[in-house]
């Protein structure tokens, strides 16, 4: 017999009707929850701030490219800039994105659970990324750093006169939060799910999510050992990766793109899995392929550990160890475009409503297979020797990373809001919005294909004459992308205060979110744990809208 | 059912858990997740080691014949007594005896002292011996090998991968004597052992990093 | 109650306690004798058989379910992907470092 401890305890269900956002209105209620909607939302905020905080630093390197000579900015401060626009974008908005704002606050739910399996430990997640975010800070406060995102050694230990130090600890502890969250996902998809929920009945964002957990609790030691590494020899002056105090700096790029690598698809996995929530729902079809999108993220969480050395290929890696990489890297296109197939074959024959998450899911459709198919150019080993760190590389990271993933994450954040927030986001300026990013968005990064294959390098602040027209164009198109951006955030922030009370289910959606927990959930989640009988999409092309 | 002398009387299930077992499978499967993480942390600095061990073999001999191997030897012992009273300690908050859990549990950390005290003793006598890499490298028995600055190498793998061994060490001890202090007030018992177990798993972790350092450094 | 955790008995740990402790003065005596290129690999293979006799009996890996198994082998498996993938660079035969490739240096077109 087994006593329920807590059950009536720390945040026992109350008497009025109420939900997880308004049961408790104190600041400690919110600092020290344990309800992972709560430290979802608080992850929200803070990625929210890194993400503008990223915006502008690209915003002012971009004014320094509208002219050919480097005349705004000094060299060193353009180096300042794309590094710190690099380093927040990667540590701390890509990477906690999707995981830590939805996937806190869906995982649980979707797998029928009242928790994520270690509550305490994903609230550590928060504070631990919040204190790098405070080292981030500290970076600014002192004068920036100048490595770019990348802290190759030996400039990053021997040449760089700025915080790197201060730098590599943020990015260390942004690592660990990133870790705790992994770990938190794997138990929970493993042991918590609900009575009847199969893994075959899981829905797709849920295999995402534990893909991606499992690439962060592999890949993301190792940077963290390298970036300590790349510390003790700045702080201890002794080399380890400087080769002229006897270490080796090809070591550390196999030891960084280790997991800098995985890391790109620790950042767009999250992304599949929302996409794959949206598409069945708004086509009202089935998902075409489940178990093929399932295995398929597996497939890329595995194959993406084999492939780092494809950004090794002019750095002093062996030629066969790089023929070898190139190839594996051309097998890892298969699996993603697997999934693109299956979402397009969901479109087909579907009943297709065009919501604003609904165009933002078909702009990342187009955006991320632009992204993948450069991406095999960079792959073959050849043409990467000339297109290696061009703009080419830029214009492909961009339409995979924002084009993708930022296009999927402002996705999933529209097609929740409701859920979360439990208010309706006005659905015209949402479509405004994702229009506006996408035209600019396209602007941005179009012309730096055609640059960067005209042979201009990255990381520059100033370049010959011929290719102003097309750095115009491209800063054009950040600041209608800025605009954009700023437009979807300053329509969702008015939506949570003035915004219209959301129903249980808007969107007619399939999902224990939808059609168990009422928006916003109890903070309990379920007042009795639901029991699983069907499979995940099983629309049948009758449901409708429930907005007002 | 029989009464207990320590810990709760009946298991505790935190409210987002259903069952027992449930909870600790997930404790289970948590603490190994962590592990495989660390396993992947410290593989970094193994791999670091082997890429200049494979550059540099005649500076790792001499490296190598600089270490006190009877320190080493006695000090893997301690580490593996320690592991053994730690795997008692579970069995006996298992088995609810107080007096020998905390007799285990003390002998645990005892000898999780001795090895960072020796380990301190160790690192001294490398200062004495100008092995301090960096501004005090100064070797009083400089190797002769080709190019005997790589010897600096191997020690700067030797007090990264110890220190960061030494420093898991020290974590440990913390958490122990936090744990240490809960098991007075006989809040572990047979109802509620997870917590020892997860951090027996991670005690024999660190001797399982120790295992492997311990030929790698001193032997081979 | 704790029946559905496996309880080991204490005399297991002591015997296991004994087998590591062989193993390791094992390959004490070991280190001293010279078997050439085979001193490496014996003595990772004893440091191998010491690390499964503390994951299986001291972490009771053996009386664990499937997945503790996976995920314990995942970390190992991983760590050996990484410093197989780059030891092979390092170690690669004709490749850059010695500049030795067939046909000619530049065959990669990088310096």
């Amino acid at each position: 017999m087994a006593v329920i401890a807590d059950r009536e305890g720390a945040y026992a269900p109350p008497v009025r009707e109420e939900n997880y956002l308004t049961w408790d209105h104190s600041i400690k209620s919110w600092l020290f929850t344990q309800d992972h909607k709560r430290i979802a939302i608080l992850y929200l905020i803070s990625i929210t701030v890194f993400f503008l905080l990223g915006g502008i630093f690209a915003m002012l390197f971009r004014i320094e490219l509208l002219t050919p000579a480097g005349d705004v900015f000094e060299a060193d401060r353009y180096n300042k800039f794309f590094t710190l626009h690099g380093v927040i974008m990667i540590f701390f908005f890509l990477i906690p994105s999707v995981p830590a704002t939805l996937g806190n606050f869906l995982v649980p739910i979707m797998v029928g659970a009242r928790d994520l399996a270690f509550p305490k430990i994903n609230l550590a997640s928060w504070w631990v990324f919040n204190v790098a975010g405070v080292f981030a800070l500290l970076v600014l406060v002192t004068g920036g750093v100048d490595t770019g995102w990348t802290f190759y050694s030996p400039l990053s230990t021997s040449y760089a006169n700025t915080s790197v130090f201060l730098a590599v600890t943020a990015a260390f502890a942004a690592g660990f939060s990133s870790i705790l969250t992994g770990i938190n996902f794997i138990v929970t998809v493993h042991k918590m799910r609900a009575p009847g929920l199969t893994w075959f009945r899981l829905p797709l964002f849920i295999w995402a999510n534990y893909a991606t957990g499992v690439v962060i609790m592999l890949g993301t030691p190792v940077v963290a050992i390298t970036l300590f590494l790349i510390a003790v020899e700045r702080l201890w002056g002794v080399g380890i990766f400087d080769p002229a105090l006897g270490g080796d700096s090809v070591l550390f790029q196999h030891m960084f793109w280790f997991y800098s690598h995985p890391a790109v698809y620790i950042m767009i996995l999250p992304g599949f899995g929302v996409i794959s929530e949206i598409i069945p729902c708004f086509s009202r079809n089935r998902i075409f392929g489940y178990p093929f999108i399932a295995f398929s993220t597996l497939s890329i969480a595995i194959l993406g550990f084999f492939v780092w050395g494809h950004h090794m290929f002019v750095s002093g890696q062996s030629f066969y160890t790089g023929m070898v990489f190139s190839f594996l890297t051309m097998f890892i296109a298969a699996p993603t475009a697997v999934k693109i197939m299956n979402w397009t074959f969901t479109l087909h024959g579907g009943n297709v409503i065009m919501t604003t998450p609904m165009l933002y899911a078909i702009g990342f459709i187009g955006l991320f297979t632009i992204g993948g198919v450069t991406g095999l150019f960079l792959a073959a080993m050849g043409l990467d020797v000339p297109l290696h760190d061009t703009y080419f590389v830029v214009a492909h990271f961009h339409f995979t990373m924002v084009g993708g993933m930022a296009m999927a994450f402002f996705a999933g954040i529209h097609f929740w809001w409701p859920k979360m927030i439990g208010k309706m986001y006005p659905e015209f300026m949402g479509k405004f919005a994702c229009i506006i990013i996408f035209t600019g968005f396209n602007l941005t990064f179009m012309p730096q294909f055609i640059v960067g294959w005209l042979g201009m390098p990255r990381r520059y602040h100033a370049y010959p004459e011929e290719w102003q027209v097309l750095n115009v164009m491209s800063t054009a198109g950040a600041s209608i992308l800025g605009f954009g951006f700023l437009a979807c955030i300053a329509c969702l922030i008015w939506s949570a205060f003035w915004g219209k009370p959301a129903k249980q289910n808007p969107w007619g959606a399939k999902g224990l979110e939808w059609e168990v927990c009422t928006s916003p959930p109890h903070p309990h989640n379920f007042t009795s744990i639901p029991v699983v009988t069907e499979e995940a999409y099983s629309y049948t092309g009758e449901e409708v809208l429930d907005i007002d | 059912m029989t009464s207990v002398t320590m810990g709760p009387a009946e298991p505790v299930i935190p409210h987002h858990f259903e069952t027992k077992p449930q909870h600790n499978e997930c404790n289970i499967l948590g603490m190994w997740l962590f592990l495989a993480q660390e396993i992947m942390f410290f593989g970094g600095l193994f791999t670091a080691y082997a890429v200049y061990r494979f550059k540099y073999p005649d500076a790792w001999e001499a490296g190598s014949a600089e270490l006190n191997r009877a320190i080493g030897t006695g000090n893997t012992i301690v580490l593996l007594v320690s592991s053994l009273t730690m795997a008692l300690s579970v069995y006996f908050a298992q088995t609810d005896q107080f007096k020998k859990l905390v007799a285990s549990f003390s002998l645990t950390m005892v000898f999780g002292a001795i090895f960072l005290i020796v380990k301190a003793f160790e690192y001294h006598e490398k200062y004495t011996h100008g092995l301090i890499p960096g501004a005090w490298w100064d070797p009083i028995h400089p190797p002769e090998i080709d190019d005997p600055s790589k010897m600096q190498l191997f020690f700067i793998m030797y007090f990264i991968m110890t220190g960061m061994h030494a420093f898991h060490m020290v974590i440990g001890l913390i958490i122990a004597a936090v744990m240490m202090i809960m098991m007075l007030k006989r809040k572990f018992g047979p109802n509620k052992y997870m917590p020892v177990e997860m951090f027996g798993f991670y005690w024999h972790f660190v001797d399982i990093v120790w295992v492997f350092l311990f030929p790698m450094v001193y032997l081979i | 109650m704790s029946e559905e955790h496996h309880i080991v008995p204490w005399k297991n740990y002591a015997i296991n306690f004994c087998v590591i402790t062989v193993l390791m003065f094992l390959t004490v005596w070991v280190a001293d004798q010279d078997y050439g290129v085979m001193n490496l690999p014996i003595a990772l293979i004893i440091a191998i058989m010491k690390t499964l006799c503390i994951v299986l009996f001291f972490m009771n890996v053996k009386y664990s379910s499937h997945l503790t198994w996976v995920f314990a082998g995942a970390g190992f498996f991983w760590f050996l992907i990484m410093i197989g993938f780059i030891i092979v660079d390092f170690t690669e035969f004709g490749g850059m470092y010695t500049n030795s490739l067939p046909g000619s240096q530049s065959a990669i077109g990088v310096p």
